[in-house]
């Protein structure tokens, strides 16, 4: 009896303060949403959400100070995945309209002073000083930083073709007669 | 034998009337073939020839790349007149690679593989190579390379090799024609593919209607005891290989798996005969029989036209059109797709060439849905179309897949039973095209992701190597530290495009 009370009682102590000093010393300091927002944001840190990279837009998503729309690389897929996780609608319109982009290199205009390379956050560009530069369209990502740092406005955004590969059946336009009330509708 | 009852299934009228009783006639060559670099699921194949060039009839021009591809070969000889962009017979009618040939008329043979002359003792590799040599894909319409099919065998066990003559779509007559008159060919086909498969019993599924197909098949069949022709009822979609891999074996594929989970794999009849004269003769894929049919059209016929014969050709061939067809079908009326141009080429997944008039396509503007519940009924996926299409008119992708939209088949046979006439497949084929766009993008932005992290590990290593050339060159004190910055500069870019 009395061994049973003492060694429960010693346990207890024990392993209490172990909990106790391990909540101390093991403290998780971030917020672990902040975490999972930045999992799901593309990771180049492009900086066009207005924040200086993917950790500070997570964390600003994880305070609810910002909108889950400004994530320009991710597009509606990011988009649509943030909106889910903080459970708020996300206003999808804006994106819609413009299609998936990729930047590319007017050749006769490059001079190859290799600004957009530094700039490109996934090494999407090829090219050397002094030799014509080329953007890998498979890599690239749609960032539009090197667009902004060309000294000859040498590099555009084109939308990516439609191929019979990424081709896909249009929505249906239904109209369903009788659908609508007509004008005059009694109330 | 005893047949295992199916899940849903409709009767739509067959008009097969039409094409069932003509023979098989060949279409004089072209003027101009048009070989697409991609007929079949997977890469395009790579381009092995130049314009200008000349070629022999069975000559392979573009080889397979890749783990899943196929490769084309020239249908007759004659001279490639050039490399272009053509209009795809897919309803996009966007452009794709093609290889343009101007016949000769002499259609003299290259020299042609060996024939393997006995495939039951040949190592099967031999002949899967010969198979994947001979650019053979599956030809009821899933344009899946045979060849890659062919190893399965080695992953799973294989009871059954299904010869599928189903043909459960309308008007078309192509693969009963063919069991009809080339039965001793389609027999020997799946037998080889039976033994390089390991499969040790070949059953071969007829519907009822083709009566005629199944009295050849089971005579053809007679003298090898593995061989059983089964005639299975006329319903559609019979020929959707679940389908008849459960009324016949009465096992269930599960979904998004394939049906060699439940030991069972299928080849459509022409296939086979594709393998069988691959086998037996070197041939290469280079025609097929297209069932060109239809209201509109002046005399149906069922036609052996070489692969990249222009569809226009192939009308003309039936006499043209009687009246204005409402639609050009690239298929069956369930499940092929409208083109929107004639200058397409015939493929090797072409089985039929529709030309349906106004009153065959009874085409009506859609009224709200009344709750009958009949495409759950027939539904042979077992999916609730009524629910998906409600998802899906709301955007909601997600939804509309946990609905299980990715196990539908486009069968049509919801929107075909439907008595409010809703575009059901149609809203379901623009789901699931929004949902593989939804997954490549988001498998991009894991790209993106892995491309920006080696990046910065790159950046720190060149600061690291910068930092330690900076070291090394400490003690001699001629050396400017400005020289070292653009050094160490160019020293990234070269790093870079070496990388």
């Amino acid at each position: 009896m009395l061994i049973a009370i003492s060694s429960l009682t010693v346990m207890g102590i024990v392993l209490g303060s172990l909990l106790g000093a391990a909540a101390r010393f093991l403290a998780v300091q971030e917020n672990p949403l902040e975490e999972e927002l930045k999992a799901m944001l593309p990771g180049s840190q492009c900086g066009q959400c207005g924040y200086v990279g993917c950790s500070q837009y997570a964390a600003a998503l994880a305070r609810g100070d910002t909108s889950v729309t400004l994530c320009a690389p991710g597009g509606k897929a990011v988009v649509e995945a943030l909106a889910k996780k903080l459970g708020v609608t996300a206003d999808l319109s804006e994106l819609e309209e413009k299609g998936p982009e990729y930047a590319f290199i007017i050749e006769g205009l490059c001079i190859g002073c290799t600004r957009c390379i530094r700039e490109c956050s996934v090494d999407a560009i090829l090219g050397a000083n002094k030799l014509m530069h080329s953007v890998i369209a498979e890599a690239c990502h749609s960032c539009g930083k090197c667009v902004k740092v060309c000294p000859t406005d040498a590099i555009v955004m084109v939308p990516v073709r439609v191929t019979l590969a990424n081709w896909h059946w249009p929505k249906p336009e239904v109209e369903h007669i009788q659908s609508k009330p007509k004008v005059g509708y009694a109330h | 034998m005893k047949l295992f009852p199916v899940r849903g299934g409709i009767h739509p009228d067959y008009r097969k009337e039409q094409t069932s009783e003509k023979a098989i006639v060949a279409l004089p060559m072209p003027p101009l073939l048009f070989i697409p670099l991609q007929q079949h699921v997977g890469a395009p194949a790579q381009l092995l020839v130049s314009a200008g060039e000349l070629v022999k009839k069975g000559q392979m021009i573009a080889l397979c790349q890749g783990t899943i591809s196929a490769s084309q070969h020239a249908p007759t000889s004659g001279r490639i007149a050039e490399i272009a962009e053509v209009a795809a017979p897919h309803p996009s009618g966007l452009p794709q690679t093609t290889i343009i040939i101007e016949p000769d008329g002499k259609d003299e043979w290259a020299d042609l593989p060996e024939p393997i002359a006995d495939p039951f003792a040949a190592d099967p590799q031999v002949i899967r190579d010969r198979v994947a040599q001979a650019g053979i894909v599956g030809m009821g319409g899933a344009v899946f390379p045979a060849a890659v099919k062919l190893n399965l065998g080695t992953q799973y066990k294989i009871e059954t090799l299904l010869v599928n003559g189903a043909e459960c779509e309308p008007y078309v007559t192509c693969d009963d024609r063919v069991m009809r008159e080339y039965a001793d060919e389609v027999i020997d086909g799946a037998r080889i593919v039976a033994r390089v498969m390991g499969a040790p019993k070949v059953v071969v599924g007829i519907e009822r209607n083709k009566p005629q197909a199944i009295d050849a098949m089971t005579k053809a069949a007679a003298a090898f005891a593995e061989v059983e022709v089964v005639g299975v009822p006329a319903l559609y979609p019979m020929g959707y290989a679940h389908e008849l891999i459960l009324a016949i074996t009465g096992r269930e594929t599960p979904a998004g798996k394939r049906t060699a989970e439940v030991g069972v794999v299928a080849y459509n009849v022409c296939t086979v005969r594709a393998v069988h004269q691959a086998v037996r003769f070197g041939r290469p894929l280079i025609s097929r029989v297209v069932t060109v049919s239809g209201g509109a059209i002046r005399e149906p016929k069922n036609v052996l036209a070489p692969i990249g014969t222009r569809i226009a050709d192939l009308v003309e061939f039936c006499g043209g059109f009687a009246t204005r067809p409402e639609s050009i079908v690239n298929g069956g009326p369930m499940m092929g797709e409208p083109l929107p141009t004639l200058e397409a080429p015939v493929v090797k997944g072409t089985a039929g060439i529709l030309a349906l008039t106004a009153e065959e396509i009874n085409s009506r503007p859609a009224s709200p849905c009344i709750r009958c519940g009949n495409c759950v009924t027939i539904c042979p996926c077992g999916l609730s179309p009524v629910e998906i299409s409600a998802f899906v008119r709301k955007d909601n992708f997600e939804g509309a897949a946990k609905m299980g939209v990715m196990d539908c088949v486009s069968c049509g046979s919801c929107a075909w039973v439907c008595p409010s006439h809703i575009p059901l497949v149609h809203y379901f084929n623009y789901a699931k095209g929004m949902l593989n766009d939804l997954e490549r993008e988001r498998r991009k932005n894991e790209r993106v992701k892995t491309l920006a992290e080696a990046r910065i590990i790159r950046l720190e290593k060149a600061a690291e190597a910068k930092r330690a050339a900076l070291a090394a060159r400490k003690p001699s004190p001629e050396n400017t530290p400005s020289g070292n910055g653009s050094e160490a500069a160019t020293a990234t870019t070269e790093e870079k495009v070496n990388a």
